[in-house]
């Protein structure tokens, strides 16, 4: 923090490859990360990356083109997005109201929180459907009022907002303990009203780690598929996930389609987290400016 | 305090006993290693091949003195078919599909291509067929195909795409469709039966929960043997509906040669699906309402099993590759069906 204070030099040298580090075991740790990295995460997207292009270059694209793949690309990455944004607001609440009040059951509600994470997504599936089928207690009610839920767009829109709670909450909680209390009583003190303490004061701190809640809770649900079949009818082009798309290609043995579907999904989603961690990072600067 | 010190000396010598005795046991089972089989099968065969595998172990330990340890693993036939692809190291598979079989045998070169010639009967110890489950007293009156595509009826099948059941559901019902005057009238059929469709399942334990417990739709197009399933389990709230016709659904077994050659259990994998029909199995399989093949178990359970005309994949289809070219592949009959107007 004092760093920045200090004005930077004007020349920005070129940057090394390293920064030299006082701390030993630099090249163990940078080699493990590596060899980890890469086996875990690189190798498996390589393998994916290369299949789809035995169908050559114009199968891909007659693989994608499909108004169903368009459709369901459409449907998973709308409602996830959707979720994601709904969580936004919530979870700063639920995060908000765990952190900064202290009353009897909260560790329970704490503990809640991380159901969605604990669950296996079948089970959650199957008890989301149980609820908001047209016999479920809650599917019912909706019922009556001639709103669809379960076996509909909506209801797959209830099973991401469940999976994706937990990482917005989860994202701010720690940030939202580390803000102290006395920079709201400055903020007071110098005549801010609760709206500006909000909005000016709290908000922009919180920014940078709602923005990767939110982001982790969007990618998450892109790829969700345990829960949202049961929930969802799976009709062709209405309700049929991206991530059903690939099971059915596969479960058709087209290996190179279900590829070129899963590869087209990660490029538009590490797409989306690019462009939300700049966003991140750019609300970070005006947070510590 | 004076009873302590024998009563210690008992609780000793009793854990030294205990201990003991997982060693003796142990020693005295070394002599034979069980040996392993896999059966990869699909879904609704669990409780069946539950008690064929202790039937064979038995048998075969009276004949030979091996101890086996089968093993069975379930699911969905296309995603079963893939993991032995894959490398799954099964001695049998015994799948839904005839077809994800000769997916086996094109793509892992598993067994020759001809494996359904090896075995009586196109390799299917035991059949099935497609009859409707509908809900008590039949409130929407449905007897065959033609009630289906009724407006206000709801039809809960799962995803062909994704279902061995369902595939033969399909087919079940553009067989029937076909019989109303060729492609254009079959077409015709299945577009208004999938209208009546309100939820795909992925599979068909899927289908039976939306319908069975969810209680959405009308009649469920199912396996056979999971209707008689369903009943036995939610009783009196369903009946079972014989359409005036059907198919003959053939899950077929065969054996891997190269995985028993390698894991050299071909001697008691091949006796293990010659067991499948003999007379003891074949009751087995009567039992979990499987239609059998031997004349004695037929006998036995001809009365459970209604008899309509069913049609055969060959008859009706010309074999599964042609089924899944027309029917099941990337833009065939059922993506057109779904394919918005």
């Amino acid at each position: 923090m004092t760093a920045a204070a200090i004005p930077a030099a004007p020349v920005r040298a070129r940057r090394p490859w390293v920064v030299h580090s006082i701390l030993p075991g630099f090249g163990l740790s940078l080699g493990i990360t590596l060899a980890y990295l890469g086996a875990i995460v690189v190798l498996p997207l390589i393998a994916l990356a290369l299949r789809p292009w035995e169908l050559g270059l114009s199968g891909v694209w007659h693989e994608l083109a499909s108004p169903r793949v368009a459709k369901a690309f459409r449907l998973s990455f709308g409602l996830s997005a959707l979720a994601a944004l709904v969580n936004a607001p919530l979870g700063l609440l639920i995060a908000w109201t765990l952190t900064r009040y202290r009353f009897v059951g909260r560790r329970v509600l704490d503990a809640l929180v991380d159901l969605p994470f604990a669950l296996p997504t079948a089970v959650a599936g199957i008890a989301l459907t149980a609820i908001y089928a047209p016999t479920g207690p809650l599917g019912r009610v909706a019922a009556q009022f001639g709103i669809k839920t379960a076996y509909s767009p909506l209801g797959i829109f209830i099973a991401l907002v469940f999976i994706g709670l937990p990482f917005v909450v989860r994202a701010l909680q720690p940030v939202l303990q580390d803000l102290d209390a006395e920079v709201e009583e400055a903020a007071t003190t110098l005549g801010a009203n609760a709206f500006q303490r909000a909005f000016r004061v709290i908000l922009p701190a919180l920014a940078p780690a709602l923005v990767s809640g939110v982001s982790l809770a969007f990618a998450r649900a892109v790829g969700e598929y345990g829960s949202v079949v049961f929930i969802a009818g799976n009709l062709p082009g209405k309700t049929e996930i991206a991530p059903l798309l690939i099971v059915i290609k596969l479960e058709q043995y087209d290996y190179a389609g279900a590829a070129a579907v899963g590869l087209a999904m990660v490029a538009v989603s590490f797409g989306s987290l690019v462009a939300i961690n700049a966003l991140q990072l750019r609300l970070a600067k005006r947070g510590r400016a | 305090m004076t009873t302590a010190f024998p009563s210690r000396r008992v609780m000793l010598a009793g854990a030294g006993a205990l201990g003991a005795a997982p060693l003796l046991g142990r020693a005295a089972l070394a002599a034979p290693a069980p040996i392993t089989l896999l059966n990869v099968s699909y879904d609704p065969t669990r409780e069946l091949y539950k008690d064929i595998n202790a039937a064979f172990a038995a048998y075969w330990k009276g004949r030979t003195g091996q101890v086996l340890d089968i093993k069975q693993s379930h699911g969905g036939s296309g995603k079963q078919a893939r993991a032995v692809i894959d490398g799954l190291q099964a001695d049998v598979v015994t799948l839904a599909l005839a077809g994800d079989i000769d997916e086996i045998a094109a793509r892992a070169k598993l067994l020759p291509p001809n494996w359904q010639s090896r075995l009586p009967n196109n390799s299917t110890p035991y059949t099935s067929t497609i009859v409707f489950l509908v809900r008590k007293g039949n409130p929407k009156g449905i007897r065959d195909w033609p009630d289906l595509v009724k407006p206000g009826v709801g039809v809960i099948t799962p995803n062909p795409k994704t279902s061995g059941g369902a595939r033969w559901a399909y087919l079940a019902a553009y067989a029937y469709g076909a019989k109303l005057g060729g492609a254009g009238p079959a077409r015709d059929y299945m577009t208004k039966l999938f209208k009546n469709v309100p939820v795909l399942g992925a599979g068909a334990r899927d289908a039976t929960t939306t319908f069975a417990q969810r209680n959405l739709g009308d009649v469920l197009l199912s396996w056979e043997n999971e209707a008689f399933l369903t009943l036995e389990e939610f009783g009196p709230n369903f009946e079972i509906v014989y359409p005036g016709s059907s198919i003959l659904a053939e899950p077929p077994v065969a054996l891997l040669d190269r995985n028993v050659d390698r894991r050299k259990t071909r001697v008691i994998a091949t006796g293990y699906l010659n067991f499948l029909y003999s007379p003891l199995a074949q009751d087995l399989v009567g039992k979990h309402h499987y239609r059998p093949r031997e004349k004695a178990a037929v006998a036995k359970y001809a009365a459970a099993f209604k008899q309509i005309p069913l049609v055969t994949i060959d008859q009706a289809f010309g074999g599964w590759k042609k089924a899944t070219a027309a029917h099941f592949a990337d833009g065939a009959l059922f993506d057109q069906i779904y394919r918005p107007a």
